[in-house]
């Protein structure tokens, strides 16, 4: 049977991607934020997946308004990048795990989560900068299960919904047969907000209690809709659904490997947090 | 049920995304090389192709992102927009704020003082 090994959760920030073409690596304002995955790394080393499930956002590559999936799950064999309209750096397409892909979309669908199926699927930078962390030095040596979560276009699915919708996954990579390890990787956030007269507002306050609830009191999180999200992390801080998802795939009590919040990235109070069952 | 504005903070909802759809689908048109091309040869006739707006094609010419979002942009694809000029988030951020670049970077460093009590596991009342 498969087992979840542990989860990554980190922010995704375009910019990151930049510094890491730039070699900024070493640089004062960057330095602080890469030498948080020199630990994040060196736990993988120990702990090394076979596939890696990224629950995150698109950023409107694969996705537009013209159909906008609350949850969608890729089943390909490869998924490509793009440079997304400003010209952020690309990657050799992703390698995917089809079998898995549809063993988690048998059992969502049966658990009633009823999601977009992409055959052929765009990953933007919210899946490969996370990839480019954990594995700096090349191609990730693992295949990739990429779950879409809408937090793009309101109404956006409430934070009890996602930690059902990531425990429903939890359990169909439980059951399912092949012996692989399995990384969560959830990505974005954490407080952010790019537009409007709030725009660089960020809330270390809220992101605390985010990162102290999602070790083992997740639940806590559900008692916030969608729109009080907003307005305690930021527009885009509700990414922090993607890190919710991500906690309900890891099942049962967790232990806080390791985190490292860092401010400012860009306009993101940035995070990484490692979390694996005890 | 609407929900009670949140000061300062647009939310892209389903009445934004109908009235911003001929903005937003522009600016997703800009993933590709050819289309960005395109918009800086002819940027009216880029946006007239799109059927935009007359307020949302004022709002193009003014890179006004204030007057962008208030069309009906969302920010996920005026960031497509905002990268042909190679402007960032802390450059759209100042001019939505009305404060410098330096201003807008200094606000956010400031929330710097933070970050210890947030790697200590404590929730720093802000």
């Amino acid at each position: 049977m498969s087992k979840v090994i542990g989860s990554v959760s980190t922010s995704h920030v375009p910019a990151i991607g930049n510094a890491i073409a730039k070699r900024l690596q070493q640089d004062p304002y960057w330095k602080p934020f890469f030498d948080g995955f020199i630990p994040v790394r060196e736990w993988l080393a120990r702990n090394t997946p076979d596939v890696v499930v990224v629950v995150y956002n698109d950023h409107g590559l694969n996705f537009f308004l013209d159909k906008m999936p609350t949850f969608a799950i890729g089943a390909a064999a490869s998924y490509g990048s793009e440079d997304e309209g400003w010209g952020i750096p690309t990657v050799p397409p992703l390698a995917g795990d089809v079998d898995l892909s549809w063993a988690i979309i048998e059992g969502v669908v049966k658990d009633e989560f009823d999601v977009t199926t992409c055959q052929e699927m765009l990953v933007d930078h919210a899946v490969t900068i996370p990839l480019q962390l954990l594995w700096p030095a090349g191609p990730p040596p693992v295949r990739i299960v990429p779950i879409a979560v809408n937090t793009v276009q309101h109404p956006l699915p409430s934070a009890a919904r996602c930690l059902k919708f990531g425990q429903s996954i939890g359990r169909a990579i439980a059951a399912y047969g092949p012996a692989l390890k399995i990384l969560v990787l959830s990505t974005g956030g954490l407080s952010h907000q790019l537009e409007g007269g709030r725009a660089g507002f960020i809330n270390p306050e809220f992101d605390a209690l985010c990162l102290n609830a999602l070790i083992n009191d997740p639940e806590k999180l559900t008692g916030y809709t969608t729109h009080q999200i907003v307005e305690l992390a930021g527009s885009q801080g509700s990414e922090v659904l993607n890190w919710i998802v991500g906690r309900g795939i890891v099942q049962g009590e967790t232990r806080e490997v390791l985190r490292n919040y860092h401010i400012p990235i860009s306009n993101t109070a940035s995070a990484v947090q490692v979390l694996e069952p005890v | 049920m609407a929900e009670k504005p949140i000061p300062g903070t647009p939310v892209f909802t389903g009445e934004s995304a109908k009235k911003g759809y001929a903005l937003n689908k522009m600016c997703y048109s800009l993933n590709e090389a050819k289309n960005r091309e395109a918009f800086l040869a002819n940027e009216d006739a880029y946006c007239d192709s799109f059927g935009m707006t007359e307020e949302q094609k004022a709002a193009i010419r003014a890179r006004s992102v204030e007057a962008l979002i208030a069309a009906g942009g969302n920010a996920y694809y005026l960031a497509k927009f905002a990268g042909i000029f190679h402007l960032n988030m802390q450059d759209i951020g100042a001019q939505q704020t009305g404060v410098s670049v330096d201003e807008f970077k200094a606000k956010l460093k400031a929330y710097a003082r933070f970050n210890d009590d947030v790697n200590a596991g404590k929730v720093p009342h802000v």
